[in-house]
C-alpha cells in the first residue's frame, strides 16, 4: 500500500529526511519512534505534501501510484489521512460543513453519489459515538475553543468520517491523559481492518499500550536505523534512545 | 498555489455582467438647471421639490469633490453623464405581469424571480432599473397594515406630506458633494413607511440595477419607522460588465422613532471593473439613519463585493436615550479595487450604544480601508462603544488600513477600539487540503468563518447569496 | 534689531539670532500657514493661542535654576541648555575618546525641505544645534541627560539636537524640558537620532513645564539593521504639549518600544503624533501611549503604523487607552494602520473610559478615601507605561514629581 523508498526532504536548506526507506502492508500498523528531532513529524508532513518541505530524491508509491506527484487534496481523496500534532483553530467555519464539504468532495473523486443530509447525519452520529465526541462539538468550530483533548478525539472522529485506506497519527498521544488516550485509540482500534493500515508517529511508548503495532521502527537523524516488532517500543521505553544513537553514531 | 489555475480563475468573467435590451427613455448627457426641470417635469414633481432640487444643484455647484479618502481615480465628468434613463414601459401597472418580458427575464437573472419571492419567501420586492422603480411586489398585502412600500417617485405623488417632512432631514443637501448632487438629480429610489406599532411582517427588498451605458444611477432612499414599529430592509446592487466608469451616487435615509427598530442589509456587488483595473462602478454612497426617539435602534449590515470605487460610511446619529446603532461589514476587494468604508457613530443621547464589527479582506492589488468614526458628545453620558476591526490579506500586493476617529467628551462613557491585521493562515488551508477540499473551497471557507459575526446578522436567504458573493469574489485570490 | 517672522508677525527675534537664519529654511516659512484644524494632522490641535503672543529669543541668563531638573542619585554627563542655547559653562562633557559633542555653525547646517510649519520655523531660527556623536562600539558608562531650561519673559527656543549612536555601541539619554513658573515660554525643539546597525539606545522625555508653557517636540529618528531602540515620552505638567516622534525603521531584525504617558489637568493640552515606518522585515514595534485626563484638558493621540511593501514579518503593536475623570475633559484618538504587506502581526487598540466603578468600590469597601483609591487605581495605570523606564532613577524621579503634584499615589 505505501512504499518509501530513499526519501530525502529538507527544509529552508537543513536536511530532515535522508534516505529513509519503509514499506507498509494493507491493514498493517507500524509505528515509528525516534528521539526529538528525528525527523518524524517531517515524515508526516512530507507524506501529507506540505509546501514547506522540498522532496530532493527518493519515491513514494501510495497504493500504487505515485504520492509525491499528488496535490495535498488528491492525496486526501485517494486515502491518506493525516491526523495533525497540532490541528488548526478555523474560527466560524463549522464543523459539521467542513466535514460534508470533505466528505462530499472524497465521494466525487470515488465517482460516488453525494450522500443525502439525513444520511450524513446518520453517519455523523454513529461515527461520533467511536470518540465519545458530545455532539455539541460537531456543530461548534473547528477546533475552535477545543481543549488538546478534544481536538485530538476530533481527529480521529474526522478520520473515521472519511474513511481513508492510510492513516498516519502525528503524536496523536501528546497532550492527552490517561483516559483521553484510551478513547482516542479505541476510537483507532475500531477503525482497524484488513484493508486499512496506520502509521503512529510517536516518542513514547504510551500510546502502543492501547493501540499495538505490528512493526516498530526507529528514527533517527532521517533514517530507520532499526525495526522490529512491539517488544522494541518496550525496549526503548526501558533504555531510552541513548543506546541506539551510540550504536547508529558509531557506525558512522 | 500554481500559476495555472491563478489564470484560471482570475479570468473568470463577472457573473452579473450582462446587459438587457430594452428599449429606454434617456436623456442627452449633461447638467445644467434645465436637466434637473426636465427630470422633475418628466416625474410631474410639485413645485417644492422642483425648488428643492434647484437649490441643491446651487448648493453642489459650489463644493468640491471631497478627497481625503484613501482611494486614486480619474474624477467623473459630471457633464458626460446623463441623468435620466428610464425603461420604455406603460406608466402605470396593475400587476407584474404586465412588466416588459425583457425586464422580467433580468430578474430573474439576478435571482429575484417574482413569482418565486412571492411564492416562497414573502418578501416585497421594489426593483430599480436605471432609474426608475419598475415594480414593487407584495403592495397590496402591506397596505392592510398601513404600511408604505413604493417608489419614492410614486411616495411624492401618493404621500407628499411625509416625504417632504424628512426628505433631506437625514443627509441635509449641505452634508457632502455626493449627496448634494443626489439631491438634485436623484430620479428615483424607494420609499417605506412604517406606522406606529407595526411589525412588518416580511422584508422589504429593492434591486438597484444600473443597465444603460453612459448613465449615473442616483437613487435616493427613505425608510421611515414610527413609533414601536420594525422593519427589516434588504438592498441589492449589480450592474453589466462596462468598460467605462459608471457612477452610483446614492442617498439613503432611515428615521427611527421612538422604540422603532430597522434593519438594514445591503449586499452590494456592483460591476468590479476587469482584473486589470478597467471600467467598475464608482460608488459614492451616504447612508445615514436618525435614531431619534428613546431606545430606537438602527443597524446596518452591508457585505461589499463590488464596484472600482467604493467610498461609503452607513452612519447612525443617535439622538434618544437609549437608543441604539450596529454597523457590521464584510468588505472584500479583488484585483484592482479600491475601498475606503466605515461608519461614523454620533452619540448624542444619554445611555446610547453602538457596535462596530468591519471584517475587511483585500486580495489582489486592491487597497481595502476602514474609516470610523466614534463620537461620544457631552450630552451622551453613560454611552457605550466597541468597534472591532480585522482586516485579512490575501496576498503580498494588497493593502489594508485602518483610519478610526475616536473623540470622547464624557467621562462616564466607554469607548473600545480594536484591531487586527493579519494574513490567511497557511496552516488553515492546509489542513483543509489535507481533508480533501481543494484550494478554492478551502479559501471560501476560512474566508466565510472570518466574515461568519457579520454574515449571521443578514436575513437568512441574503446570507446565503453574500456567502456565495464571498468566493467568487475571491476566486484565484491567493498568490 | 528686530525682524519679524511671516505671516503671523508674532515673533521677534533678536539681533544675535539673526546671523542664524537659515535663509533657505525663511523662504520656505514665508510660503507656509500656521496649521489650522482643518489640516488633518492638527484636526484637534490648535495654535491659536501660541499665534496670539510675541516670542523673543533671550540670551542665556547664568544663574537660570535648571539644577531643578537634575535627577537624584543618579550619575550623568549633563548638557545644559538655557533658552534653546548650548550653555558649556554649567555642562559636564564626557571626556573618552569616541564621544565627540559640539555645535554646528548655521553656516554648516544643511538646508532641507520642510514638511510643516514648526518645522520651517524651527529651521529658520535655529537658536543652537548641538550634535552628540557616539563611535562604533563604544559602551557609555553613564547616560547622557539633555535639560532644557527657559528662564525669561516670552522666551523662544528652538534648539536642535542630531544625536549619532554608532553599530555596536550602546547609549541613554534622558531630555527633561522646565522653565520659570512665572513666565511665558515657547520651546520648539527638533531631535534628529540615527542609531547605528546593532547598536542599543535608550532615550526618556521627561516634560515638566508650566500652564504657561508650549512645547513642540519634532523627533525623527532612524534605525540601522539589528538596532534596539526605546524612547518614552511622558509629559507631566505644561500648558501645551505636541509631540511628533516619526521612527524609521530602515533595516531587518529591529527592535522598537515607544512609549507615553500624559496627565493633562486644568486647561493642559497634550497631543502625541507617532508614526512607525516597518520598511524591511523581521522587524517588531511596540507602542503604549496611556493617558490620565482631568478638569478642561484635551488629549489627542494619534498613531500611525506603516507597513511598507514586502516588509513581511513584521510585528506591530499599538495600544492607546485613556482615562477621563471629568467630565469637562475630553480624548480625541486615532489610531491607524497602514499595511501593504501580507504576512504580518498588526493590531492596534484605543480604549477611553472611566475608572473602574467595581474597583473603586472595593477600594472604598476596604477603608481607602476615594480619593486615594482613585489615585491608587490611576498609579496603577500609568505605572504600565513607567514600567518601560529601565532607569530606576528616572522612573522614581517621575513618580516623585507625579506625586508632588498629587497625581498618583505609591
Amino acid at each position: 500500500m505505501l512504499h518509501i523508498k530513499g526519501l530525502e526532504a529538507k527544509i529552508e536548506d537543513k536536511e530532515i529526511l535522508r534516505g529513509l526507506s519503509l514499506d507498509v502492508k494493507p491493514g498493517e500498523v507500524h509505528a515509528i519512534m525516534g528521539p526529538n528531532g528525528s525527523g518524524k513529524s517531517t515524515l508526516a508532513s512530507v507524506l501529507a505534501g506540505r509546501e514547506d518541505y522540498e522532496v530532493t530524491a527518493g519515491e513514494v508509491q501510495f497504493n500504487g501510484k505515485d504520492l509525491l506527484d499528488m496535490a495535498p487534496e488528491i492525496r486526501s481523496r485517494e486515502g491518506l489521512f493525516l491526523a495533525f500534532q497540532y490541528p488548526v483553530e478555523i474560527p466560524g467555519v463549522s464543523n459539521m460543513n467542513f466535514l460534508k464539504a470533505a466528505v462530499a468532495e472524497k465521494r466525487k473523486h470515488l465517482g460516488l453519489e453525494p450522500l443525502s443530509a439525513k444520511e450524513f447525519l446518520k453517519l455523523v452520529s454513529e461515527k461520533s459515538k467511536l470518540v465519545e465526541l458530545d455532539g455539541q462539538l460537531a456543530n461548534r468550530a473547528v477546533n475552535e475553543g477545543f481543549s488538546g483533548g478534544e481536538k485530538k478525539r476530533n481527529e480521529i472522529f474526522q478520520m473515521a468520517m472519511l474513511e481513508p485506506t492510510l492513516g498516519i497519527l502525528d503524536e496523536t498521544d501528546s497532550g492527552l491523559d490517561i483516559d483521553a488516550l484510551r478513547i482516542v485509540a479505541n476510537g483507532v482500534n475500531a477503525l482497524r481492518s484488513p484493508e486499512r493500515s496506520f502509521v503512529l508517529i510517536t516518542h513514547y511508548q504510551r500510546l502502543l499500550d492501547y493501540i499495538v503495532p505490528d512493526f516498530v521502527h526507529v528514527l533517527y537523524k532521517g533514517r530507520i536505523v532499526k525495526s522490529g516488532t512491539k517488544e522494541l517500543a518496550l525496549e526503548l521505553e526501558e533504555k531510552g534512545y541513548d543506546w541506539i544513537k551510540e550504536e547508529v553514531d558509531a557506525h558512522a | 498555489m500554481s500559476d495555472e489555475i491563478l489564470d484560471h480563475i482570475t479570468n473568470k468573467e463577472y457573473e452579473f455582467g450582462f446587459v438587457t435590451p430594452i428599449e429606454s427613455d434617456k436623456i442627452a448627457a449633461g447638467l445644467n438647471e434645465d436637466v434637473i426641470r426636465l427630470i422633475s417635469s418628466k416625474k410631474n414633481e410639485p413645485e417644492w421639490l422642483l425648488n428643492w432640487r434647484l437649490e441643491a444643484y446651487a448648493i453642489w455647484e459650489k463644493m468640491n469633490e471631497p478627497t481625503w479618502a484613501h482611494v486614486q481615480y480619474k474624477k467623473p465628468d459630471f457633464q458626460g453623464i446623463s441623468y435620466y434613463a428610464a425603461p420604455k414601459q406603460k406608466p402605470q401597472l396593475n400587476s407584474l405581469d404586465e412588466i416588459d418580458p425583457e425586464l422580467r427575464r433580468t430578474m430573474e437573472k439576478l435571482g429575484i424571480s417574482m413569482e418565486e419571492q412571492k411564492r416562497l419567501s414573502g418578501v416585497a420586492v421594489d426593483f430599480v432599473m436605471d432609474s426608475v422603480s419598475v415594480a414593487t411586489s407584495f403592495k397590496e398585502k402591506l397596505g392592510e397594515l398601513g404600511i408604505i412600500f413604493c417608489s419614492i417617485s410614486e411616495a411624492i405623488q401618493e404621500h407628499p406630506d411625509l416625504v417632504r417632512k424628512y426628505i433631506g432631514a437625514v443627509v441635509p443637501r449641505t452634508d457632502n458633494f455626493y449627496a448634494a448632487l443626489n439631491s438634485a438629480v436623484f430620479t428615483d429610489g424607494s420609499f417605506c413607511y412604517i406606522p406606529k406599532g407595526v411589525r412588518c411582517p416580511m422584508e422589504l427588498s429593492t434591486y438597484f440595477r444600473i443597465n444603460e451605458g453612459g448613465t449615473g444611477q442616483f437613487e435616493r432612499t427613505l425608510v421611515i419607522a414610527d413609533e414601536g414599529s420594525y422593519v427589516s430592509y434588504l438592498e441589492g446592487c449589480t450592474a453589466p460588465q462596462r468598460d467605462e466608469n459608471q457612477l452610483h451616487a446614492a442617498v439613503v435615509e432611515l428615521v427611527a422613532l421612538g422604540d422603532a427598530e430597522i434593519k438594514y442589509s445591503t449586499v452590494q456587488n456592483w460591476y468590479p471593473g476587469d482584473k486589470d483595473g478597467k471600467g467598475g462602478v464608482f460608488n459614492f454612497v451616504t447612508k445615514r439613519g436618525l435614531c431619534d426617539g428613546n431606545r430606537s435602534k438602527i443597524s446596518w449590515t452591508q457585505v461589499e463585493t463590488g464596484s472600482a470605487i467604493t467610498w461609503k460610511y452607513p452612519s447612525c446619529i443617535l439622538k434618544g436615550d437609549y437608543s441604539v446603532g450596529e454597523f457590521y461589514s464584510v468588505a472584500v476587494t479583488n484585483h484592482m479595487q479600491q475601498a475606503d468604508t466605515g461608519t461614523k457613530m454620533i452619540h448624542l443621547g444619554k445611555n446610547t450604544t453602538s457596535t462596530i464589527i468591519s471584517k475587511g479582506i483585500s486580495a489582489g492589488k486592491s487597497q481595502n480601508s476602514y474609516r470610523g468614526l466614534v463620537q461620544i458628545n457631552k450630552s451622551a453620558e453613560h454611552s457605550r462603544n466597541f468597534s472591532q476591526c480585522d482586516s485579512l490579506l490575501m496576498t503580498d500586493r494588497c493593502g489594508a488600513h485602518t483610519f478610526p476617529y475616536i473623540e470622547v467628551k464624557n467621562k462616564s462613557s466607554k469607548v473600545e477600539h480594536e484591531a487586527t491585521t493579519s494574513k490567511i493562515g497557511e496552516d488553515q488551508i492546509f489542513y483543509c487540503l489535507q481533508r480533501g477540499l481543494d484550494q478554492e473551497q478551502a479559501i471560501s471557507m476560512i474566508v466565510n468563518g472570518y466574515a461568519k459575526e457579520v454574515l449571521n446578522k443578514l436575513p437568512m436567504e441574503f446570507a446565503v447569496e453574500a456567502q456565495k458573493l464571498l468566493a467568487i469574489s475571491l476566486e484565484g485570490s491567493v498568490g | 534689531m528686530e525682524e519679524t517672522i511671516t505671516n503671523n508677525q508674532i515673533i521677534d527675534i533678536e539681533r544675535s539670532v539673526l546671523s542664524m537664519v537659515n535663509v533657505h529654511a525663511k523662504a520656505q516659512l514665508d510660503q507656509m500657514q500656521w496649521p489650522t484644524t482643518r489640516d488633518e494632522e492638527w484636526k484637534y490641535t490648535r495654535t491659536g493661542r501660541i499665534t496670539k503672543e510675541s516670542w523673543m529669543v533671550s540670551p542665556i541668563q547664568s544663574n537660570a535654576p535648571w539644577q531643578s531638573l537634575q535627577i537624584e542619585n543618579l550619575d550623568v554627563y549633563t548638557i545644559v541648555i538655557i533658552n534653546g542655547q548650548f550653555y558649556s559653562q554649567a555642562s559636564t562633557l564626557p571626556t573618552a575618546a569616541g564621544i565627540t559633542i559640539d555645535t554646528i555653525a548655521p553656516q554648516e547646517r544643511i538646508a532641507t525641505s520642510f514638511g510643516h510649519f514648526f518645522e520651517a520655523l524651527q529651521a529658520a531660527y535655529c537658536t543652537s544645534h548641538l550634535r552628540i556623536v557616539i563611535a562604533d562600539k563604544v559602551q557609555m558608562d553613564r547616560p547622557i541627560h539633555l535639560i532644557h531650561f527657559n528662564d525669561g519673559q516670552k522666551v523662544l527656543s528652538q534648539p536642535t539636537l542630531t544625536i549619532e549612536v554608532g553599530a555596536f555601541a550602546k547609549a541613554s539619554f534622558i531630555e527633561s524640558f522646565g522653565s520659570n513658573s512665572t513666565e511665558q515660554s515657547f520651546g520648539n525643539r527638533k531631535l534628529n537620532i540615527h542609531v547605528g546597525e546593532n547598536a542599543h539606545v535608550t532615550f526618556d522625555k521627561i516634560q515638566d513645564l508650566h500652564d504657561n508653557d508650549f512645547l513642540m517636540n519634532d523627533d525623527q529618528v532612524h534605525i540601522a539593521k539589528s538596532a534596539q531602540f526605546t524612547i518614552n515620552t511622558l509629559t507631566i505638567d505644561g500648558g501645551w504639549t505636541r509631540n511628533q516622534l516619526h521612527i524609521s525603521l530602515d533595516g531587518e531584525n529591529i527592535e522598537a518600544s515607544l512609549n507615553g504617558c500624559y496627565l493633562p489637568r486644568r486647561n493642559q493640552l497634550v497631543d502625541n503624533h507617532t508614526k512607525v515606518d516597518h520598511r524591511f522585515a523581521h522587524c517588531n514595534s511596540h507602542e503604549l501611549y496611556k493617558g490620565l485626563l482631568n478638569d478642561r484638558s484635551t488629549g489627542v493621540f494619534n498613531g500611525k503604523v506603516h507597513v511598507h511593501l514586502d516588509a513581511q514579518k513584521t510585528n506591530a503593536y499599538q495600544q492607546n487607552a485613556n482615562i477621563l475623570l471629568s467630565d469637562e475633559a475630553q480624548m480625541n484618538s486615532k489610531p491607524e494602520l497602514e499595511i501593504y504587506a501580507d504576512d504580518v502581526k498588526c493590531s492596534h487598540g484605543s480604549t477611553t473610559g472611566q475608572l473602574d466603578d467595581e474597583a473603586m468600590f472595593y477600594l472604598q469597601s476596604r477603608g481607602l478615601s476615594p480619593d486615594n483609591a482613585r489615585r491608587l487605581l490611576t498609579t496603577a495605570f500609568i505605572n504600565d507605561v513607567l514600567n518601560h523606564v529601565e532607569n530606576e532613577a528616572v522612573r522614581a524621579h517621575v513618580i516623585q514629581r507625579l506625586e508632588q503634584e498629587g497625581l498618583l499615589y505609591h
